[in-house]
């Protein structure tokens, strides 16, 4: 019943044999979707900034100006930083999706995208591959920017490339809670707070820039299963970099690649429905 | 089906909260016509069309498009129809070319195909200059102009038109009609609204006017039009006169009033030659002093007001869009292409 709206496209359809496979009919639908998104960021020179100049920004200060002050045991602290830096930027990114989807229902474009025979979820699916792409190259800038700085991977390609994933993973399924906000929000800029209130916390209340032994007690533990905590530790493992949550007794740090892809997978299988139910809800009249 | 509507609106109704927008409202529009849906802002037309374009759900009633249930089948509907919105739905970031071709290819076109159709239609709309420049640089007429292109990309056979000319200079005006004109010659089947009469009986085959959500009036331009043809008499006596009235009663369309102090006599009458003369001289016969005679003929404005109880556009300024005479129509055309 949920989804009895959104897959009024192609395959909804009472004339069989004039469209092609329904599901071919749906991968266009979210490639045009993903294309008109991505002409967007590349319009939008401060959206652009959020993937090009924020990580070389962040890798920059956080590296030259916390590094020092910040011992790491076993190892230095861009090679700890790298894969926080990369945590932290595709983390807050999302807020992106919340306020383009936003912006959507607020103009007259979305009545002319439900008007016309396509898979209507292909506005929420072509908007997450769209931010999906923008993710890697934000990854891509933070490898290049910590190359330049001195970061070293103690792996092989495999890993490191394994790292990269598990972070834009995580990425991608929390830009469908982002998702979730934008489709509920009463405007772009009331979206756009989402990433301030919930993002930067969920950010900085990790081991992604300092290791959490010196925390207090209390936010130690939450920091401890805080999800970006697990892809960071995650990433770290399999770049070979120093990882000191490897300490840490608590299942997710031990395990911190499961625990990355748990939380991950579940986040996604809840999060996409829900928004779905969402759009849904959000453009019947 | 067997039935050539290509649009049926039956006991149609919508609440928004507490406003009623629409109140059970049945028209149909034949394949290959124009229907002109009339009335003041808040009548209900866009929201007749939200339901007609599976935008919105209606409270009651129901509604077929292309033989096609709104509800049941909207996206059935969908591939059958073109749709240009009031409001801007095209994408300001995009240029004029790509919105094109993205509507294209979500209405499942190959995207040769799009690319081809768009350029076909920025040349008929005389947009090929700005195709590869941003939507946000835009004028309004242009904007309209890529709209009505973008709700042809498909070559549907339903076109619904919502105050497609709201807002638009004489020229660009003048241009969408004759794109309208051209669709319905090659039997594409449209549902126009506006705010206009002048627009109405330039290109719809019928008019429906609709005010607070019903439909007030239905027929074809030139009906609606005799409908309320009658002109207005109104006799000044010189001094009040019992067998005033009854002397000029053959003569009046209705009932004459008399007013309080008996000297203004006032009757619907219809338009007649030599009607004053008539009218002095069925007086004068019976011995009545005038000393006024109008003959009123109501302008298209009236003819609105008295169907709806509201006027057309209050900001509307342009005397071509309310005077029911000659010289009404559109003198702004001449040299407007200078």
């Amino acid at each position: 019943m949920t989804t009895t709206t959104l897959r009024q496209g192609p395959a909804g359809s009472g004339i069989p044999g004039q469209h092609p496979a329904a599901v071919a009919g749906r991968l266009r639908d979210v490639w045009g979707m993903t294309r008109r998104n991505l002409v967007h960021i590349s319009r939008e020179p401060m959206q652009l900034s959020d993937v090009t100049l924020q990580p070389v920004l962040f890798t920059v200060l956080f590296i030259y100006i916390l590094g020092g002050g910040i011992p790491i045991p076993h190892g230095s602290y861009k090679d700890f930083a790298l894969a926080g830096l990369l945590a932290l930027n595709l983390v807050t990114s999302t807020m992106g999706t919340a306020v383009g989807l936003s912006t959507d229902l607020h103009g007259g474009i979305i009545d002319r995208f439900r008007a016309l025979p396509m898979w209507q979820a292909a506005v929420l699916v072509g908007r997450s591959f769209a931010d999906l792409m923008t993710s890697c190259i934000c990854a891509l800038i933070v490898a290049v920017t910590g190359l330049a700085v001195g970061w070293r991977p103690d792996a092989g390609a495999g890993l490191v490339i394994g790292g990269f994933a598990l972070v834009l993973f995580f990425a991608y399924s929390l830009s469908w809670i982002a998702a979730c906000v934008g489709l509920n929000s009463k405007s772009p800029e009331s979206a756009a707070s989402f990433g301030f209130i919930v993002l930067f916390p969920l950010a900085f209340v990790s081991n992604a820039m300092v290791p959490t032994q010196h925390m207090p007690g209390w936010l130690q533990a939450v920091a401890d299963w805080n999800p970006v905590s697990a892809v960071t530790a995650g990433a770290r493992q399999l770049w070979g970099n120093p990882n000191p949550s490897g300490a840490i007794h608590a299942w997710p740090m031990q395990h911190p690649a499961e625990a990355a892809l748990i939380w991950s997978a579940l986040i996604l299988a809840i999060a996409a429905p829900l928004a779905s139910y969402f759009f849904r809800r959000r453009t019947t009249e | 089906m067997p039935n050539d509507m290509m649009i049926e609106a039956e006991g149609l109704a919508k609440h928004y909260g507490q406003t009623r927008a629409l109140a059970g409202v049945d028209f149909s529009v034949p394949g290959g016509s124009i229907l002109g849906l009339l009335g003041p802002n808040g009548a209900g037309k866009t929201t007749a069309v939200r339901i007609l374009t599976t935008l919105a759900l209606p409270d009651a009633g129901r509604a077929r498009v292309a033989g096609a249930d709104v509800v049941g089948h909207p996206a059935d509907v969908r591939r059958h129809i073109g749709v240009a919105a009031q409001d801007a739905t095209l994408d300001g970031l995009l240029t004029g070319r790509q919105n094109l071709v993205l509507v294209g290819e979500l209405s499942d076109m190959r995207r040769t195909a799009s690319r081809q159709r768009a350029t076909e239609l920025l040349a008929q709309f005389e947009l090929t200059d700005a195709a590869d420049r941003m939507l946000k640089g835009y004028s309004g007429g242009m904007r309209r102009r890529l709209d009505l292109a973008a709700a042809l990309m498909t070559r549907p056979p339903v076109l619904f038109l919502d105050e497609p000319t709201t807002g638009l200079d004489p020229v660009s005006r003048q241009r969408v009609w004759e794109a309208v004109r051209e669709l319905t010659a090659e039997g594409v089947t449209v549902l126009l609204t506006t705010q206009y009469l002048d627009e109405a009986d330039a290109l719809a085959d019928r008019i429906v006017v609709i005010g607070h959500g019903r439909v007030i009036a239905n027929g074809t331009p030139q009906e609606l039009k005799e409908a309320s043809r009658g002109a207005r008499l109104e006799v000044t006596l010189t001094a009040p006169y019992p067998g005033a009235a009854e002397a000029i009663g053959s003569l009046a369309a209705g009932p004459v009033h008399l007013s309080e102090d008996g000297r203004r006599l006032s009757a619907g009458v219809d338009s007649a030659l030599g009607l004053a003369t008539s009218v002095v001289r069925a007086l004068d016969a019976a011995g009545v002093l005038v000393d006024n005679v109008e003959i009123r003929q109501p302008s298209l404005d009236d003819v609105f007001f008295s169907l709806t109880g509201g006027h057309l556009a209050a900001e509307d300024d342009d005397p071509g869009n309310g005077a029911a005479g000659p010289e009404g129509a559109r003198p702004e055309m001449e040299g407007a292409g200078a």
